[in-house]
C-alpha cells in the first residue's frame, strides 16, 4: 500500500528505515505544516518498501510518502 | 525614549504593533522573509528588511541577522511580539549586551517563566494555587504509579519537553497509565529525544481563564480582569472572551489579586499573562505565565478601553502606569475568534492561494489580519490568518455581531475554520455560557455527525 500525506508541509522526520517492519497504526513520518506535527501512522502492518521522501522535503496533499508491503 | 523599535515577528501581530506604534510617532522597521514578501505589515512599516529563506531558523528566529538589520536601521528598541523569540531569554539579554530595549520583561523571569518547573515553584512561593502533581519529571512507570496513588486519577500525563500536544494524554486507571506512560514516553524520546513526563491532576470540566496584568519598573502593577480562553482545538485556542461567563466578581477578584500578586513576588515588568484553569467550584490553579503580549490581547483591549501595546512601550520606557486598580472597569463584552486555514473538522492546516478575501465591517467589528486577497498562504507558520473581534453591550449582543461578522466574512481558495466558528457560535452549549475546554470534543465534534 502507499502511504500518503493527508496535508502540505514538510517531512519533520522519519521514523522508521526501509526493510523496518511496522505495526498497524505505527507512525512511519511525522509532518510538521503550520507549527503542527501530524504524525502519519499506517493503516496496515507489513515491511518499509520503499520511503519516497526525506527529512525536510516538502510535500503536497497527496504526495506518496512511503510504500509498505 | 524609543524612537524606533525594529518589530521581530511578522503577520498580523507585526501590523497591530504598527498600527500603535504611528499613533505614538515611533519610527517601525519590519523583517520579512521571503514568503512573506507581499504580508499587508511589510508595508505598512517606514522601513522593512528582507530577513531570509521562508524556514523560521533562517529568518524570524535568526537572531544574528535580527541584530545586523537594527544596527544597520539603527533602532532602539526590539518588539518581539508573540512566538518566534518573544519567549526567548537569551533573545533578550542578548538586547541588552547590543544596547537594545527588549520590549518585555527581564530575561531572567523569562527563563523562569519558561521552565514549568521553575515557574510552578514560584508560584507556590507567592501563594497562587498550583494544579495539584509533580514538581519534578518522573522517570519510571513505577513511580509514575506511585505518584497517582498520591493525588488521584483522573491524571493528565505530559511530556517535559513536550509541545503542541504532543506527549499529552489523560489517564483514569493504573492499567491506562501503565500503557500511555509507556507509549507517551517513547514517542517523547523520539520526537524531542527526552521521555521524561509531569504528572498532573486533570481538572475535569476546567476553564481557562487567564488575567492580564500591566507591570511597570516602579513597583506598580494591575490587572485588566480575565479573559475565558476555554474554546481549544488541538490545545490551541479559537475562541476567547472578555468577562468570562462563569465566574462570580469573589472569584474575579481573588483571581485579579492572585495574579498581581505574583507579577509583584516575580518582580515582573511589561504586560503580561497568568493563565489558570479553573475547575467547576471556582477553584482556581496557576497554568503557566505568558511573558509576552497574547494573541487575544485585543478583547481585553475593547472592555477596558486600554492600548496594550501602547502600555508596553510606556513602560519599556520606564515611565510609571498612568492607571490605577480602581479607575479600571469593564465595559460590555468583547470575543475574539481566531481564523485558521485548516479544515475545519479534521484541524489539518490548508495551506494555498486566497483568491478572494471580504472582511466584515461595522463600528463594533475589529480585524487583524495577515493577509490580503490573492494572497499565498504558506505552510511554514502558524495557520492562522487573522482574527475577527467583536464588542457588544452584553454577551448576547455580542454573539449577535459575531455571527453576522462571520457570515460576513469570505475567504476562497483555501479551507478555513469559520464553518466552525459559525456553528460553535449559534450552539446552545456556547449561548449558555458551558465553555469548558472540552468545548469541542463534547459539543462541536457530536454536532457534525448529528446533522
Amino acid at each position: 500500500m502507499e502511504l500518503t500525506a493527508n496535508m502540505a508541509g514538510n517531512v519533520w522526520k522519519i521514523v522508521v528505515a526501509e526493510g523496518d517492519k511496522v505495526e498497524e497504526d505505527q507512525d512511519v513520518v511525522i509532518l510538521e505544516s503550520m507549527k503542527m506535527e501530524i504524525p502519519i501512522a499506517t493503516e496496515e502492518a507489513g515491511t518499509i518498501k520503499e520511503l519516497k521522501v526525506a527529512e525536510g522535503d516538502f510535500v503536497n496533499e497527496g504526495d506518496v510518502l512511503a510504500i509498505i508491503e | 525614549m524609543i524612537k524606533k523599535v525594529l518589530i521581530a515577528n511578522r503577520g498580523e501581530i507585526a501590523a497591530r504593533i504598527i498600527r500603535s506604534c504611528k499613533k505614538l510617532d515611533i519610527l517601525t522597521v519590519a523583517v520579512y522573509s521571503e514568503a512573506d514578501q507581499k504580508a499587508p505589515y511589510v508595508s505598512m512599516a517606514d522601513e522593512s528588511y528582507l530577513i531570509g529563506p521562508p524556514r523560521v531558523n533562517e529568518s524570524y528566529l535568526n537572531t544574528e541577522r535580527i541584530f545586523s538589520i537594527a544596527k544597520e536601521a539603527k533602532v532602539d528598541a526590539i518588539h518581539p511580539g508573540y512566538g518566534f523569540l518573544s519567549e526567548n531569554g537569551d533573545f533578550a539579554e542578548a538586547c541588552n549586551k547590543e544596547g537594545i530595549i527588549f520590549i518585555g520583561p527581564s530575561s531572567q523571569i523569562i527563563k523562569q517563566m519558561g521552565d514549568k518547573i521553575a515557574a510552578r515553584k514560584e508560584m507556590q512561593k507567592a501563594g497562587v494555587p498550583v494544579v495539584p502533581g509533580t514538581s519534578e519529571a518522573v522517570p519510571s512507570v513505577e513511580e509514575a504509579l506511585e505518584v497517582a496513588g498520591q493525588i488521584g486519577y483522573p491524571i493528565m500525563l505530559k511530556a517535559t519537553a513536550g509541545g503542541g500536544g504532543i506527549g499529552m494524554q489523560v489517564v483514569r486507571s493504573d492499567k491506562e497509565l501503565t500503557k500511555a506512560f509507556e507509549s507517551n514516553s517513547k514517542r517523547a524520546l523520539t520526537f524531542f529525544g527526552n521521555g521524561a513526563m509531569f504528572m498532573e491532576k486533570k481538572i475535569e470540566n476546567a476553564r481557562h481563564i487567564e488575567i492580564q496584568v500591566l507591570a511597570d519598573h516602579h513597583g506598580n502593577v494591575v490587572h485588566l480582569f480575565e479573559r475565558d480562553c476555554s474554546i481549544q482545538r488541538r490545545n490551541q485556542k479559537v475562541i476567547e472572551e472578555a468577562p468570562s461567563t462563569f465566574i462570580s466578581e469573589r472569584t474575579r477578584e481573588e483571581m485579579g489579586s492572585a495574579a498581581v500578586k505574583a507579577a509583584k513576588t516575580l518582580g515582573y515588568t511589561n504586560a503580561g499573562t497568568i493563565e489558570f484553569l479553573v475547575d467547576q467550584n471556582e477553584n482556581f490553579y496557576f497554568l503557566e505565565m505568558n511573558t509576552r503580549i497574547q494573541v487575544e490581547h485585543p478583547i481585553t483591549e475593547e472592555i477596558t478601553g486600554t492600548d496594550i501595546v501602547e502600555a508596553q512601550f510606556a513602560i519599556a520606557n520606564n515611565e510609571r502606569l498612568n492607571i490605577e486598580q480602581h479607575e479600571l472597569e469593564i465595559d460590555g463584552h468583547a470575543i475574539e475568534v481566531r481564523i485558521y486555514a485548516e479544515d475545519p473538522v479534521s484541524f489539518f492546516p490548508s495551506p494555498g492561494h486566497i483568491s478572494k478575501l471580504e472582511l466584515p465591517k461595522g463600528e463594533s467589528v475589529r480585524n487583524e489580519i495577515a493577509v490580503t486577497s490573492e494572497y499565498d498562504v504558506t505552510p511554514f507558520y502558524d495557520p492562522m490568518i487573522g482574527k475577527l473581534i467583536v464588542k457588544g453591550n452584553t454577551r448576547d449582543d455580542a454573539i449577535d455581531l459575531l455571527k453576522q461578522a462571520l457570515l460576513d466574512y469570505k475567504v476562497e481558495g483555501i479551507k478555513t475554520n469559520i464553518p466552525m466558528l459559525l456553528n460553535i457560535v449559534d450552539s446552545e452549549p456556547f449561548k449558555k455560557g458551558k465553555t469548558t475546554t472540552a468545548f469541542v470534543e463534547e459539543h462541536y465534534l457530536p454536532s457534525l455527525t448529528k446533522n
